[in-house]
């Protein structure tokens, strides 16, 4: 192990459940406003996760209101309370950048049962 | 009191902060620093300490360079660089080790090293000119331009701004945040960037 990677490491958690692309996850986010925290939750499908290490992000898309949304999130920032798998999905990628053009039906992932 | 320390630029990462943010730091590998001869006024003219940093074998340091070290009973060290100190130095002796314990987690140090050597450089690189235009029969695409007026002043001003040789000289980041210090590993991380190549030799002082 390189000196770098035993810096990195002291930051990088370890309690981050396995998931890719295709997978329904909940992320519970910190909000701080002023001095009060809250935890805001943001639900959908990961559409890509890039990077490693310290570095590594990951990409969540849903449809909010007809509308799509998208967040990129660094796996190991603090502001992220936790990160909860809800569903396995069937996919053929490891990026799923054609959900964004697809509407109504198209633009869901089917789930393992 | 000593204020400076020697070290080696590891290379630069991201790590978080207590408040979420992601801060890009760059890891310095500081000393220990091993005290080789202790100066004063008495005898030199100034205060400073002499420390030597990083360990080599023996046969590749050439004899009057060998002796100070046996004169001390020390190990042979790749580099030897001054530290100068406001009195105090007579609180050291040849021997003594300088680490990362004199620096505490956010002060402000100012970063010394010898920047990347980027050889005889264009103007667009040296100086950040515009380039010219890529086509319609442009020959002027990195070219410096013009350099001044005509039969007056019929010179070229002093200080003009012309390609020639870049990097490899002395840069001194001032006011840089210490982020983290790893004791076990000897380990400083500064916030931003430090000047020079991965292993470059690099001088931390107290802002």
């Amino acid at each position: 192990m390189n000196v770098l990677e035993k810096v990195e490491n002291k930051y990088i958690k370890t309690d981050i459940p396995d998931f890719k692309a295709g997978d329904k996850v909940k992320v519970n986010i910190k909000i701080r406003e002023e001095n009060k925290e809250r935890i805001q939750t943001f639900e959908g499908i990961v559409i890509k996760i890039q990077g490693t290490g310290i570095n590594k992000t990951f990409t969540v898309r849903k449809i909010s209101f007809s509308v799509g949304v998208e967040r990129t999130f660094l796996v190991n920032s603090p502001m992220i309370a936790s990160i909860t798998k809800l569903n396995t999905g069937i996919v053929r990628r490891s990026r799923l950048y054609y959900l964004r053009k697809k509407i109504g039906k198209k633009s869901k992932v089917e789930f393992e049962k | 009191m000593v204020n400076a320390i020697y070290g080696k630029k590891i290379g630069s990462t991201q790590v978080f902060s207590d408040s979420g943010a992601a801060i890009y730091v760059t890891a310095i590998e500081a000393g220990p620093c091993t005290v080789v001869q202790v100066k004063d006024t008495a005898t030199d003219g100034y205060n400073a300490l002499k420390v030597g940093l990083g360990n080599v074998k023996n046969k590749h340091i050439n004899k009057p360079l060998k002796g100070i070290f046996v004169k001390n009973n020390l190990e042979a060290k790749k580099y030897l660089k001054e530290i100068r100190v406001d009195g105090g130095a007579s609180e050291y002796k040849p021997g003594d080790i300088i680490d990362v314990q004199i620096f505490n987690v956010g002060d402000k140090v100012k970063i010394t090293g010898i920047s990347r050597g980027r050889g005889f450089a264009g103007v667009i690189k040296r100086h950040n000119f515009h380039r010219g235009p890529m086509t319609h029969g442009s020959h002027s695409i990195r070219k410096t331009g013009s350099v001044g007026m005509c039969a007056t002043p019929s010179k070229i001003h002093k200080g003009k701004k012309m390609p020639g040789r870049m990097g490899g000289r002395q840069v001194t980041v001032p006011y840089t945040e210490i982020i983290d210090i790893i004791a076990e590993q000897n380990l400083i991380l500064v916030k931003g960037s430090v000047p020079g190549a991965k292993g470059n030799l690099v001088c931390l002082k107290k802002a």
